[in-house]
């Protein structure tokens, strides 16, 4: 019975990749994804921290692109393509995990404010609804500043202002799906609040689920970039540590466009790729998830 | 009141109640008001008895059943099981749920349809923590007429047919052994040849199982068809109750007479107008009176009850197994 | 003339799977004045049928045959003239499309919107026309201020009733427009279309999977089956004693309360729907009938006479159907 079930999620999953398929744009974003997170991902095996450090990298400062270093140089001779590449890690990792903490706590919320309509829905939707109106941007630089700039800091600050939005989204899709009668069938069964949640809204929400992390990740890289420019920072290379050296340095005066421009076009490079992903993913599921909620 | 037909009357009350109703109201705030959508119900469902819900749509069947199940708490009175007042705690509830079953109109809706057939059924066995899952699933599958059971295992709601769907939901149900089953509307939504199958199923479930239902429906003929005993419902009571072949062939209630007027081969129609009922304006005196066409037509006046009918509360039926109408004008032509 | 007449009509849907064959050479025809009912199970082809009638199919279905209103082509009408032809000589009121109802626009100027469109009243004059439809329908004129949530469903009923009747059309194609309406309020909504269709001289095609409701408002029946007409004949006489085994296990379905033979003894039909991509051959019926005859799965079906203006698709009918009327008279 368990190969059954498998030739038909494999069928589900290949009819999946067809509608898929069809979304060029969608396509397009996940080439460019796999390609960076295989980078990230292999980084280690060609280069290491040194390539970030100043007192190991003794090439030529603010060296335009060239031969031995494609994308320039900066104020202390690092080849910008190399820190790019070893920022990547950063980036996509701080992107991945407060994208994955936003959701995990949006979807928890979310649930559990469509699902438990009275006092406790209440309660949780008016923290939503505060946290919605707050200033994300400057709450997540007073936090990062109060704990300490590490990885996990930046993380916990991103993820703990920007589960709002998928907080109200879950909500409202588990409100559609509590309203199906599959729900009064499954309470008439004897089954509580756990066996309702986890077995008939999460799945019933997942496929969004999906489709809003991708989106998150983008803008889970955007602010760390923004918290980086604005000079809260893991003490890592990262994307937008890279924007603020060169704003730090002055690159502008020194007409190192370069130094600027790469670090910016991988974030809008990424940025973009998510987005695309994340758009493809909603216009193949929704469908879906409409036809299975009429 | 007497009772005409005494063989019927004693073969009812031989049985032991089951499932009771005793003074039920639920009431809801709607729209600033209070909505008396069940406003004092006494019913008995005995063991093995199957019993019909009778009545025009919002006249508060729904909620009766849902109330029944403890899916909707009462605003007052008690539902009883097995003699005793059903406790709202959750493990309470929960134990209650492997005695009582529900069966919902929308087959379509009340399947999961990202779940199998399999997972949809074994839904209550997994509930409950039953050993043998997959033997249970079977089981069911079978006695709901779905044979062999293998086929159907792996299909998802939408590649099964209307009466297959229905039949997966009453396996759900029977997966957990339940002594009585209440189907709302179980074959509304089903084409008319499925909807015999469906039916000829709830009967054989008792006939093997002893199993009781109640039956919610506003279709006469299904009452007909399977029920021994019907309750006819209006604006939130129960006005007229007994043994089906006693209540159709010889309605006492004029509500229930113009039910069967209507029905397509019935020769002289009486089609109650005015407004629908709204629960939350319930008239006074017999809650009927608006819409009665004995007391329009004059003859509650020639019996003398007219003034009655539109000022003195009637009182609430007992749940009682024989013929009984909550009328003033039948009681007093008898 | 007869103010309707379909010659072998079949629509074929195209879909990725392939074709489904929903409707397949169905002729009938209907008097002006009179009222034609077409029964079926679900799936059987009756709202293919309809649409069909007024070229509301999508797209993506092949009508073929020919299907004359007043002695028009319909399916060989220029766009413009069908447009006219719709809601004026003929209109439809839409299977659940009492759902259907825009909620945040007043009933009134619902109904009135296909007369402004096809300038039969003038703006200020609309007025006075939705309130005379609404007590056609017998609605108070005040109710074309409310809004769609504010009426019953048998109300609402009347208002998509009421706008199928706003351009006067000579003909009514009513999709299942009682299904999900309780006994009374169903009762209320076949007494108003059965006024109608005598009072105004409005023919009726109406649709339904209850065998009584139709042989209470229509003179004739068809019951479908897998795209099929595989019974025709007078309404009552098709209710009271059908002839093909389909026909019958639907008349059994509905029981006539008081009747013996139906008391916790409720009838159906076993086995499931057709599936229309992957139809039986010969006569599709044969996996579910109950008294299937060896020949009946290589059976090229016609229908049959069956009695006086009747006929049925079936091989019982074509060895027997003479004897038994004449058994009869
Ligand atoms: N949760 C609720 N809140 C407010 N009013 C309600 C609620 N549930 C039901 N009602 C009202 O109670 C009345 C009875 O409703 P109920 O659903 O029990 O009727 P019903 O007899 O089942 O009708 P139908 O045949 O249409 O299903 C209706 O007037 C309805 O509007
Ligand atoms: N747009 C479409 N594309 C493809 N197939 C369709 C389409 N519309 C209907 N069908 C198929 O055509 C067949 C006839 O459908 P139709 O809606 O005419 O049935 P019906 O007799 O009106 O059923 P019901 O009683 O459920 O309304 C069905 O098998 C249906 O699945
Ligand atoms: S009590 Fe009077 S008003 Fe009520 S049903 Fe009887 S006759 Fe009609
Ligand atoms: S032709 Fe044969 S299979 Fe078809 S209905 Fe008649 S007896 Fe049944
Ligand atoms: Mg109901
Ligand atoms: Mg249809």
């Amino acid at each position: 019975m368990s190969t059954f079930t498998w030739t038909r999620r494999k069928r589900a999953l290949g009819r999946f990749w067809e509608d898929f398929r069809k979304q060029r744009g969608g396509l397009a974003g996940l080439v460019i994804l796999v390609v960076a997170v295989t980078l990230a991902v292999v980084a280690p095996l060609f280069i290491d921290q040194g390539v970030t450090s100043v007192v190991e990298n003794t090439g030529p400062r603010w060296s335009p692109p060239s031969l031995d270093y494609p994308f320039g140089t900066d104020e202390s001779g690092r080849s910008i393509l190399l820190m790019v590449w070893w920022g990547s890690r950063t980036s996509l990792l701080i992107g991945f995990l407060a994208a994955l903490l936003t959701v995990g706590i949006g979807t928890v919320l979310g649930i559990a404010a469509g699902h438990f309509r009275g006092w406790i829905g209440a309660v949780i939707m008016r923290v939503t609804d505060w946290f919605l109106v707050l200033p994300s941007l400057v709450t997540a630089l007073v936090l990062a500043a109060i704990l300490g700039g590490s990885t996990f800091t930046i993380i916990m600050a991103i993820g703990v202002t920007s589960w709002p939005s998928t907080a109200r989204l879950i909500r409202a899709q588990t409100l559609a799906v509590e309203a199906r009668p599959y729900i009064e069938r499954s309470k008439a069964l004897g089954g509580g609040h756990w066996h309702i949640t986890t077995r008939h809204v999460l799945p019933n929400v997942a496929p969004l689920l999906l489709a809003s992390t991708t989106l998150q990740v983008a803008s889970a890289i955007v602010t760390e970039s923004t918290l980086a420019f604005l000079g809260v920072t893991a003490n890592k290379t990262s994307w937008g540590t890279m924007l603020r050296g060169s704003y730090d340095w002055n690159a502008a005066s020194y007409g190192a466009w370069w130094y600027i421009l790469i670090p910016g076009l991988c974030i809008l490079a990424v940025v973009m790729a998510f987005t695309l992903c994340g758009r493809a993913l909603e216009t193949v599921l929704n469908p879906r998830l409409r036809k299975a909620g009429a | 009141m007497t009772e005409t037909q005494a063989p019927a009357e004693e073969v009812t009350t031989a049985r032991r109640t089951l499932l009771e109703a005793r003074d039920l109201h639920v009431e809801f705030a709607s729209r600033g008001r209070r909505a008396r959508a069940v406003d004092g119900v006494n019913l008995a469902v005995g063991e093995g008895e199957i019993v019909a819900l009778v009545g025009e749509s919002g006249c508060g069947k729904t909620t009766l059943a849902r109330t029944l199940l403890g899916l909707e708490k009462p605003t007052s009175g008690t539902v009883r099981y097995g003699g005793e007042p059903l406790r709202y705690a959750s493990r309470a509830l929960k134990d209650y749920r492997r005695q009582v079953q529900l069966v919902l109109q929308d087959p379509m809706g009340s399947l999961n349809p990202r779940q199998t057939v399999y997972e949809a059924v074994a839904e209550g066995p997994r509930i409950h923590g039953l050993p043998d899952e997959a033997d249970v699933v079977n089981n069911a599958l079978a006695r709901a007429g779905l044979r062999p059971p293998e086929r159907f295992l792996l299909r998802y709601p939408h590649e099964l047919s209307g009466g297959q769907r229905q039949r997966v939901v009453i396996a759900g149900a029977l997966a957990l052994d339940p002594k009585v089953l209440i189907a709302d509307e179980p074959v509304a939504s089903l084409d008319a040849s499925v909807r015999g199958e469906i039916l000829a199923l709830m009967l054989r479930l008792r006939d093997e199982l002893g199993l009781s239902a109640l039956v919610v429906t506003h279709d006469l003929g299904l009452a007909w068809n399977i029920a021994d005993r019907v309750a006819v419902m209006y604006l939130g009571r129960i006005v007229e109750s007994g043994p089906v072949e006693q209540v159709l062939t010889a309605p006492r209630h004029p509500y229930t007479q113009a039910l069967l007027s209507v029905l397509p081969e019935s020769p002289e129609r009486v089609v109650l107008t005015g407004e629908p009922p709204d629960p939350t304006r319930i008239p006074g005196g017999c809650r009927f009176h608006a819409r009665c066409q004995v007391l329009a037509s004059g003859k509650a006046a020639e019996a003398g009850v007219d003034a009655r009918c539109r000022g003195e509360l009637l009182e609430i039926l007992p749940a009682s197994a024989g013929a009984q109408a909550a009328c003033y004008y039948a009681d007093a032509t008898g | 003339m007869s103010l309707l007449e379909l010659d072998d009509v079949s629509v074929t849907y195209r879909i990725a799977e392939g074709e489904v064959p929903a409707v397949r050479g169905v002729s009938l025809t209907l008097g002006s004045g009179a009222a034609l009912g077409v029964a079926g199970e679900s799936g059987s082809g009756k709202s293919t049928l309809a649409m069909a009638l007024l070229r509301l199919l999508p797209r993506d279905a092949r009508v073929t045959g020919r299907i004359l209103l007043d002695g028009e082509d319909v399916l060989t009408m220029k766009w413009g003239r069908l447009r006219a032809v719709r809601w004026a000589q003929a209109s439809i009121v839409f299977q659940g499309a009492q759902h259907g109802l825009n909620p945040v626009h007043r009933i009134g100027d619902q109904i009135a919107e296909p007369l402004l469109v096809h300038n039969l009243a003038k703006p200020g004059e609309a007025g006075k026309r939705v309130a005379e439809l609404l007590e056609q329908v017998g609605l108070p004129a005040w109710r074309a201020r409310s809004y769609p949530h504010e009426l019953s469903g048998g109300q609402r009923q009347r208002v998509m009733i009421a706008m199928a009747l706003a351009c006067s059309p000579r003909l009514i194609i009513a999709d299942e427009p009682t299904t999900a309406l309780d006994v009374m309020v169903q009762a209320q909504v076949l007494t108003l279309i059965k006024e109608l269709v005598a009072e105004h001289d409005i023919s009726l095609v109406m649709i339904s999977h209850d065998l009584s409701v139709l042989a209470d408002v229509c003179d004739r029946l068809a019951v479908m089956y897998a795209g099929r007409v595989v019974e025709q004949g007078p309404s009552r006489e098709v209710f009271h004693d059908p002839r093909h085994p389909y026909s019958q296990a639907l008349a059994a379905a509905f029981p006539t309360v008081g009747d013996p033979a139906s008391r916790l003894a409720p009838k159906g039909l076993g086995g499931d729907p057709p599936d229309p991509m992957d139809l039986p051959t010969g006569c599709s019926f044969h996996p579910r009938c109950p008294v299937a005859l060896e020949e009946c799965p290589t059976l090229d079906v016609e229908l049959w006479p069956a009695g006086d203006r009747r006929a049925a698709a079936c091989v019982h009918v074509r060895d027997h159907g003479r004897d038994r009327v004449q058994e009869k008279a």
